[in-house]
C-alpha cells in the first residue's frame, strides 16, 4: 500500500514536473466499435481539418495507434489548449476471426485481421502510463457495465490519469445516458454524437476542466 | 457439458502476478470457467487482457470476464478505509471474478443485481 502511494505520487509529481515541457497527451480509450475514431476524426476537422483514421461498421477497424500532433482547441472564453490525441485500437478480451469471415472477408484477411487486433489491444494497454488525461468512450447503446470498461476505467484511477466518460450514439435511440452515469456515478459523463456532432462543443469545455 | 471450477484466494494468494494470470489462463484455456473467490489488482486485471491477446490463436478465441465486487460507495468511510487496509495486506478476497473461454461463454451480462452468463449452443453440441 506504502508502495502503491509513494508510486502514484511520483507519478503525478512526474506528470506535472513534464507538463510544460512536452506535449499533453490526451488518449481515446474504450471497447471495439465504441466510436473512438468517429470522435478523433470530429475533433482533427473541427480544429486541423483532416482526419485521422477510417472508420468502418467492422469491428478493430483501428488496429493501431494513431496520432494527431499538435491540436490546438480554443474553449468559449478564448483560452487555448495544446494537445497530442491519441486513438487507440479497442480493447476487447476475445478476438475470433470467425467473427470477420461473417463480414465476407477471406480467411487469409480475416486472421490478419484477428492478428493485428490483438496486437493493438496490447499496445492501447502499453500506452495507458503515456496518457496525460483520457476520454473513454462507450457506445451508450451497449451495456456499460461490461468488464472491459470497468478494468480500462479502474486502470485510469489506478495512475491518477484524469477521465472523462463519453457515451458516444446519443443519436440513437435506443441510447441510454442514464445507465451509463449510474454505471459510473463518481465520474463526470458527456454524452455526445461523434458522427453529427451532437454536444460536441461541451465536449471541448469538459476536455479543459479535465485537464486543467 | 460446461466445466466450473472453484478457486479459492488462497490458491493464489502466494503466486505472483505473472503466475496468478498464468494459472487462470491455464485453466480457461482447458475449457473450463473459472470462478475464483475475490478479485485480482486491477494492473492484474489489465495484465490478464494483454496475455488473453498473446495467446490468441485458431483454438484459443480469448475470454469472457466479469467481476463481482461489494459497492464501496455503499460502506461507511471506516468500512471502506477497514476493508483497504485487509485488502492491501491479504488481497481483495470479496466480490467474485468469473472467467470463461470464449469458445464456451458467448457473453456475461452484468448489473448491479445480478449477472447472466450465457454459454455458447454451438460449442456445446460440438462436444457431446
Amino acid at each position: 500500500m506504502v508502495f502503491s502511494f509513494v508510486k502514484r505520487v511520483f507519478n503525478q509529481f512526474m506528470r506535472d514536473f513534464f507538463a510544460s515541457r512536452k506535449d499533453l497527451k490526451l488518449g481515446l480509450y474504450g471497447p471495439p466499435n465504441s466510436g473512438k475514431t468517429t470522435l478523433a476524426n470530429k475533433i482533427c476537422m473541427d480544429w486541423v481539418g483532416e482526419e485521422l483514421g477510417t472508420v468502418s461498421p467492422l469491428m478493430h477497424e483501428t488496429r493501431e495507434i494513431q496520432i494527431k500532433e499538435q491540436i490546438s482547441i480554443k474553449n468559449k472564453n478564448g483560452k487555448e489548449l495544446l494537445f497530442n490525441l491519441v486513438d487507440t485500437p479497442g480493447i476487447a478480451t476475445r478476438i475470433d476471426y470467425e467473427e470477420f469471415l461473417k463480414s465476407g472477408m477471406s480467411e487469409n484477411k480475416a486472421k490478419k485481421r484477428a492478428r493485428e487486433a490483438t496486437k493493438g489491444v496490447i499496445e492501447a494497454i502499453k500506452w495507458l502510463d503515456e496518457m496525460d488525461a483520457v476520454l473513454v468512450v462507450l457506445d451508450a447503446t451497449q451495456d456499460p457495465y461490461s468488464q472491459v470498461n470497468v478494468t480500462i476505467i479502474g486502470n485510469l484511477q489506478a495512475r491518477d490519469i484524469p477521465v472523462l466518460i463519453v457515451a458516444n450514439k446519443v443519436d440513437l435511440k435506443r441510447s441510454n445516458m442514464k445507465k451509463v452515469q449510474a454505471a459510473f456515478p463518481q465520474y463526470e459523463v458527456i454524452g455526445v454524437s461523434a458522427k453529427y456532432g451532437r454536444n460536441i462543443k461541451e465536449l471541448y469545455e469538459q476536455v479543459f476542466k479535465l485537464v486543467k | 457439458m460446461v466445466t466450473i471450477q472453484l478457486l479459492p484466494y488462497t490458491e493464489i494468494e502466494t503466486l505472483s502476478s505473472v503466475g496468478r494470470i498464468r494459472k487462470l489462463l491455464n485453466i480457461a484455456k482447458q475449457d473450463k470457467i473459472v470462478l475464483l473467490q475475490g478479485r485480482l489488482r486491477k494492473e492484474e486485471e489489465t495484465e490478464l487482457i494483454k496475455a488473453t491477446m498473446e495467446e490468441i490463436n485458431k483454438e484459443f478465441k480469448g475470454i469472457e470476464l466479469a467481476v463481482i465486487h461489494p459497492a464501496q460507495s455503499q460502506l461507511s468511510g471506516l468500512q471502506k478505509l477497514k476493508n483497504d487496509m485487509l485488502s492491501a495486506v491479504l488481497g481483495d478476497r470479496q466480490g467474485l471474478t468469473i472467467i470463461g473461454p470464449a469458445s464456451v461463454v458467448k457473453a456475461i451480462k452484468k448489473d448491479p443485481n445480478k449477472i447472466e452468463l450465457l454459454t455458447s449452443e454451438k460449442r456445446k453440441r460440438s462436444r457431446r
